[in-house]
């Protein structure tokens, strides 16, 4: 067996950074990185992409020395990421925030409101009802984060958290200020609107938890395979007839419920913003798994049935 | 050598060297040239206007009126120049020149003309002068640009007068803002209260204190990337061409 040299060039400079020598063929990716990361202790493996081509896109940990288009020395390129942050960590982060100020506006904590009004509670039930509803949502996808997802990447760039909390704090903390104010108005149906609102709220709700657990096991445990999702026994999950990516389809569903719930404007901007964004990752989505597999179904749209 | 044709957006950031983009074709480019001449001249008609509008008065104060109209016109016909982004024909950022495009077009009709009273104000003058002496010149560039055959005059004007003018604006538009406050206040000029039935409620005066705070970190991020481009372009001469 032939052992491998590899040579690690930095990307920008072309600087020399590190000289493997005697490097098993069968060495992955990953292990040539946990190697750079003895001599360069600053780079741990989460922050390093190492390319064939200074340009190029990123190998990928799995990928085996032998098997790429290089010679028994082999030149590597190295770019810095930037400081790392595990996607738990981050989810946490950002749905804790919702979770918890919106309860500081529904208690009505000091230096909110009118100091008359500090730890008062609102005379609506559906101001109530609109807290329940809230938490519960955050609650969920806390959850759901700690054991329903199977992330494909274990780490995000660190800048990602301030930009997410950002949207999450910043948004939650502007619709929990109207909803729990003192001249907080009901929505003007009364009743059959917030009861409405009420079953596509939770209707949603469940749609979103189904689609989560049938992605999940679309992926055996500790596996990053990637294969077609389809419908289940769970009728929530029929929609994936009709969509590649239900999960936001019904989140929409959820926050449109909400915003029916309470009347309330910027929980409209809030679900429209959220609409768009999940918009664009759903086209993403749709396009790389029509690239990726060749028979798959032609029916569906990105996120909303037959129309976008 | 072929250079595509030049963004007609003052972008901060650059979005050059598109390998797909292939620049505009020959219906584009003859449209943007003649979009830049209409605006280079449009700005010519308010300089001019301004210096008419002195020599007969005699002094310096109150010229807002004497070209409000072409101000209003020109400034907000730049809104065009985010649709071209958004089309293609012009390589800047859709997001970075409808940022620019909409702070101007904010100053013109959400300050200036919403609020009467700043109007007499002398910040005014100082921010219309400095914006009308930066699009000539701005204009100008893109119109020889697009028809390459760019003056160096032009070429240094454009990255050169800005260390005056765009300090000059800044202060001006800042000025005008600041003696609008008292009158938005007292006016509650398009603010809505609590309670209503969408839940919803917008103070226009606390608005304007964070659009002027926000000067605060955006000026010199893009004042600074205007002395970087400044020393690529002018460093290497003609043949660069670098479009911003």
């Amino acid at each position: 067996m032939k052992h491998y040299e590899v040579e690690i060039l930095c990307a920008k400079t072309k600087d020399k950074l590190c000289f493997l020598d005697k490097v098993d063929p069968n060495s992955t990716i990953g292990e040539i990185k946990a190697m750079f990361h003895k001599s360069h202790p600053q780079w741990y493996p989460a922050r390093q992409s190492i390319r064939l081509d200074a340009k190029g896109k990123s190998l990928k940990d799995e990928d085996i020395l032998q098997n790429l288009p290089v010679g028994t020395t082999a030149t590597l390129y190295f770019r810095d990421l930037g400081a790392q942050i595990s996607w738990v960590t981050v989810f946490l982060t950002e749905y804790g925030g919702p979770l918890l100020l919106y309860l500081m506006f529904y208690f009505r904590v000091p230096f909110i409101y009118n100091t008359k009004y500090d730890f008062t509670t609102s005379k609506h039930w559906v101001v109530h009802l609109a807290c329940m509803c809230h938490s519960f949502h955050y609650v969920k996808r806390l959850l759901e984060t700690l054991f329903v997802h199977r992330f494909s990447h274990g780490t995000m760039p660190l800048r990602n958290i301030f930009k997410n909390c950002t949207y999450y704090w910043g948004f939650s903390a502007w619709m929990a200020y109207y909803i729990n104010h003192p001249l907080y108005t009901p929505p003007a149906y009364g009743e059959q609107q917030v009861q409405l609102a009420l079953i596509i709220f939770l209707f949603c709700q469940i749609g979103n938890f189904s689609i989560h657990i049938a992605l999940r096991n679309l992926r055996p445990p500790g596996s990053k395979a990637r294969k077609i999702p389809y419908p289940t026994k769970n009728p929530f999950t029929w929609l994936f007839l009709l969509v590649s990516c239900p999960n936001y389809t019904y989140e929409v569903g959820s926050w449109v419920g909400f915003t029916l719930m309470t009347q309330c404007l910027p929980v409209a901007f809030f679900t429209l913003v959220g609409f768009i964004q999940m918009m664009i990752w759903a086209k993403g989505k749709h396009r790389s798994y029509l690239k990726e597999f060749r028979d798959y179904p032609r029916l569906r749209s990105p996120i909303l049935p037959f129309m976008l | 050598m072929a250079a595509p044709a030049k963004g007609t957006s003052r972008t901060a950031q650059n979005d050059v060297a598109s390998i797909k983009k292939k620049g505009p074709g020959a219906l584009a480019t003859a449209y943007l040239v003649i979009y830049n001449v209409v605006m280079t001249a449009g700005w010519l008609v308010i300089a001019v206007g301004l210096v008419r509008a002195y020599l007969s008065k005699g002094s310096y104060h109150g010229l807002y009126y004497s070209i409000e109209r072409p101000l209003k016109f020109f400034q907000t016909g730049a809104l065009l120049e985010i649709l071209h982004c958004a089309v293609g024909i012009v390589p800047s950022s859709v997001v970075l020149t409808g940022f620019q495009v909409m702070s101007r077009v904010f100053l013109t009709w959400a300050v200036t003309h919403s609020v009467r009273e700043v109007q007499n104000e002398d910040s005014v003058l100082l921010f219309v002068v400095a914006w009308t002496v930066t699009e000539i010149i701005r204009y100008s560039f893109y119109t020889f640009s697009l028809l390459n055959h760019l003056p160096y005059l032009i070429k240094w004007a454009r990255y050169t007068l800005f260390i005056v003018l765009y300090p000059m604006g800044v202060t001006g538009e800042l000025l005008t803002i600041y003696a609008a406050l008292p009158y938005v206040q007292k006016t509650g000029l398009y603010s809505v209260t609590l309670p209503n039935k969408y839940n919803f409620s917008f103070d226009y005066y606390t608005f304007l204190i964070l659009v002027m705070v926000s000067y605060i970190p955006l000026f010199p991020q893009l004042y600074f990337h205007m002395m970087r481009q400044r020393k690529k372009v002018l460093a290497s001469g003609e043949e660069h061409k670098k479009s911003n």
